[in-house]
């Protein structure tokens, strides 16, 4: 329980930590700890600063790393796109005459900026973290309070270190029970967005807890964190617990000695308090899952894979019968229809949602002596550099490689089709990303979104299938 | 930061609901350095054909489209990404005032810094709206900050929320950075008595 005897949330008390004004009639003005940037979203920003003449306040709780628009092959081949070039050369600069420290294209620890942040053990529990980039909510798996932000508050927080901020309010997921073979934590998010819809978190920050949570390893609880922006909640967390700090320790950036000691200290008292309340709540039983899939153009559009594709006519308003109308239209699918069986063009392995060395090696495990199907291109890209070299230490990319995938080096790639890797129109993919918008993953291109065991079996059959048939 | 104080303009309609900012403003386009020129880009997969031609019946392709200042739009507009590029491309577009039952967090936080006024109504008034479009396009209504207000042409009011802090800022045409460097002593204050966990630069050899 808090000093002051009230029960708080994990999300109330990283809150009060981080207030540092709080007038009546403005937003609070929150301090922030970590400030992750990449190029897409930070030009402008930093052209803001200079406009002003402005310094970058902490470039000691800042750090910048490429991933939206890098090419994902050979880095022997020059970049041929001269906006992505101008944007790298921009960071670099910008980097270089603000003092902040990059991990650039030939940086070993390059990678997803989400991907990044864990791994160097600079995302840490308790803490505030921001970034330009809506999964920043990836990193709240530490129980850390991380949200996305536009390029004007980049420039806020590149320069005071601090954002003014209306209190959200807090939204309890509880997820009991354990999760059948076949599904994973994707499945969970995924259901949690078809319940909720993805304005159904608008204004809230996600808690994530109950018993199925509390066995996820930390990979697969940032792969839940990760989605939270597609149910409409600018962050989602988990209360620290013996995995987060056996996650952390040892790592780069993580505190040592003495000082790890004092940090787990202090994370130990950050999980929420018995009695504490939340303004909603969600109960999900993780034993009633199935491997889920979406048949839409937004994230909520998403069904059991055994469900038929929902008819618009069962839909009560005009509005929600149009948007589903439209959504299946793109998707070329009919009401009714099952997923199960139709053939599929790509399938796509990587994203911040499920790129880390736990997706491939569970991935890999099941494409094992087995072949990709030759109606099926498959794109694997490792979340970061580093992970693409373990995994290449584990021998993975050999099994990637001889079963025909396609194994490329990190970043974004088909996730945002910035840098050329893309479906081309009316494709079909299965993917396990986290959008699946118009267009997202190219012009005209139709996404399935899955976990990374239904999008390799998936890749073995050549038609969306239902892992679990394929587990003995 | 634009200033804001009342708006009398034509509006256009784009109704589907969780308009996306990949939408808004394909990823292909956020491939610049600058917020200029965006406005082209506004829609362009649903306002230009695989050649680049116009498709001549979506609404920004049209007349009414090039006049309206408002833009009512389905409920959860600006889910998805964090993209400022969206409110830029709006604006650079030309509207000033977005109206619609809800907005994704971001895009709103988003637009208030910009000065593009993003104003929530209810779904009563929202197709009340969306038939004014359809049956009298040349329209005009009043969006009045100060006051809160949108003034419909029957006359009848209608109240719509904003926080009094991003009110004032967009009032008066002020940036919110400005209100951030008033504090500066509390966060340095802050600062001291806070540990200093991480250092992204230690040990930043790469
Ligand atoms: S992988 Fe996709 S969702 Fe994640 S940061 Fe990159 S573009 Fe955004």
């Amino acid at each position: 329980m808090s000093q002051n005897g009230h029960p708080k949330t994990l999300f109330e008390k990283i809150w009060d930590n981080h207030v540092v004004v709080d007038e009546e009639d403005s937003p609070s003005v929150l301090y922030i700890d970590l400030h992750l940037v990449h190029e897409v979203t930070s030009p402008q920003a930093f052209t803001g600063l200079r406009e002003k003449g402005l310094k970058v306040r902490r470039p000691d709780k800042t750090i910048a790393t490429m991933d939206h628009g890098i090419p994902t092959t050979s880095p022997e081949i020059p970049i041929s796109d001269v906006l992505v070039l101008k944007q790298i050369s921009q960071l670099e600069k910008n980097c270089n005459d603000f003092g902040i420290p990059l991990h650039g294209l030939y940086s070993p620890n390059r990678g997803i900026v989400h991907v990044i942040g864990p791994e160097l053990g600079l995302t840490q529990p308790g803490m505030t973290i921001v970034c330009g980039d809506s999964h920043t909510s990836t990193h709240g798996a530490f129980g850390a309070l991380a949200f996305g932000i536009g390029t004007s508050e980049i420039e806020h927080v590149l320069a005071t270190q601090c954002l003014l901020q209306v209190k959200p309010k807090t939204y309890a997921v509880k997820v009991e029970g354990q999760l059948p073979k076949g599904v994973s934590s994707k499945d969970i998010i995924l259901n949690l967005i078809s319940r909720i819809g993805i304005g159904g978190g608008t204004g809230h920050v996600f808690e994530y807890m109950g018993e199925a949570i509390r066995s996820l390893s930390m990979e697969e609880r940032m792969t839940i964190c990760n989605m939270s922006i597609e149910g409409g909640a600018r962050a989602g967390m988990v209360g620290p617990d013996d995995t987060t700090f056996e996650y952390i320790a040892g790592r780069p950036h993580a505190p040592q000695g003495e000082a790890w000691e004092a940090a787990v200290e202090e994370w130990r008292t950050l999980p929420t308090d018995e009695g504490a309340t939340f303004d909603k709540e969600i109960v999900i039983d993780a034993n009633k899952l199935e491997p889920m899939i979406t048949y839409g153009t937004n994230p909520g559009m998403g069904m059991l894979i055994t469900q038929p594709v929902p008819d618009p006519m069962q839909f009560g308003t005009v509005s929600e019968r149009q948007t589903l109308e439209k959504a299946l239209n793109y998707m070329d699918l009919q009401p009714g229809q099952s997923l199960l069986g139709k053939p599929v063009d790509v399938v796509f392995l990587g994203s911040c949602t499920n790129s880390r060395l736990s997706d491939l090696r569970l991935a890999a495990s099941l494409l094992k002596g087995k072949k990709v199907a030759d109606n099926i291109q498959m794109m694997v890209v490792p979340g970061s550099q580093q992970v693409k070299q373990q995994a290449e230490a584990e021998g993975i990319d050999k099994i990637f490689k001889e079963a025909g995938a396609d194994w490329r080096e990190a970043g974004c790639s088909m996730c945002i089709a910035m840098n050329g890797d893309q479906l081309e129109p009316g494709q079909y993919a299965v993917s396990t990303s986290n959008r699946n918008f118009e267009g997202r993953q190219g012009k005209g291109g139709r996404t399935f979104l899955a976990s990374p065991l239904t999008a390799v079996a998936t890749a073995i059959t050549g038609q969306i299938t239902d892992v679990r048939t394929m587990l003995d | 930061m634009e200033q804001f104080t009342t708006l009398t303009a034509k509006m256009v309609s784009i109704p589907t609901e969780n308009i996306d900012t990949d939408q808004i403003i394909p990823a292909r386009f956020l491939k610049v350095t600058d917020k200029n020129g965006l406005g082209e880009n506004l829609f362009f997969d649903w306002r230009y054909h695989a050649d680049g031609s116009h498709k001549e019946d979506f609404i920004l392709n049209t007349e009414q489209g090039r006049q309206a200042k408002i833009l009512v739009a389905g409920d959860n507009f600006g889910c998805g990404s964090s993209r400022e590029h969206a409110p830029w491309a709006i604006m650079g577009y030309g509207f000033q005032a977005v109206i619609s039952t809800s907005f994704a967090d971001i895009f709103r936080n988003n637009s208030l810094k910009l000065g593009l006024l993003p104003v929530i109504v209810d779904e009563e008034t929202h197709y009340q709206l969306m038939s004014l479009i359809e049956e009298e396009p040349d329209t005009e209504i009043i969006i009045d900050l100060a006051d809160q207000t949108l003034q419909l042409p029957d006359g009848r009011k209608v109240k719509f929320p904003i926080d009094n802090f991003s009110k004032n800022c967009i009032l008066n045409g002020v940036d919110q950075l400005g209100y951030l460097h008033q504090h500066a002593s509390k966060v340095e204050a802050h600062e001291a008595v806070n540990p200093h966990r991480v250092n992204t630069l230690a040990g930043s050899s790469t």
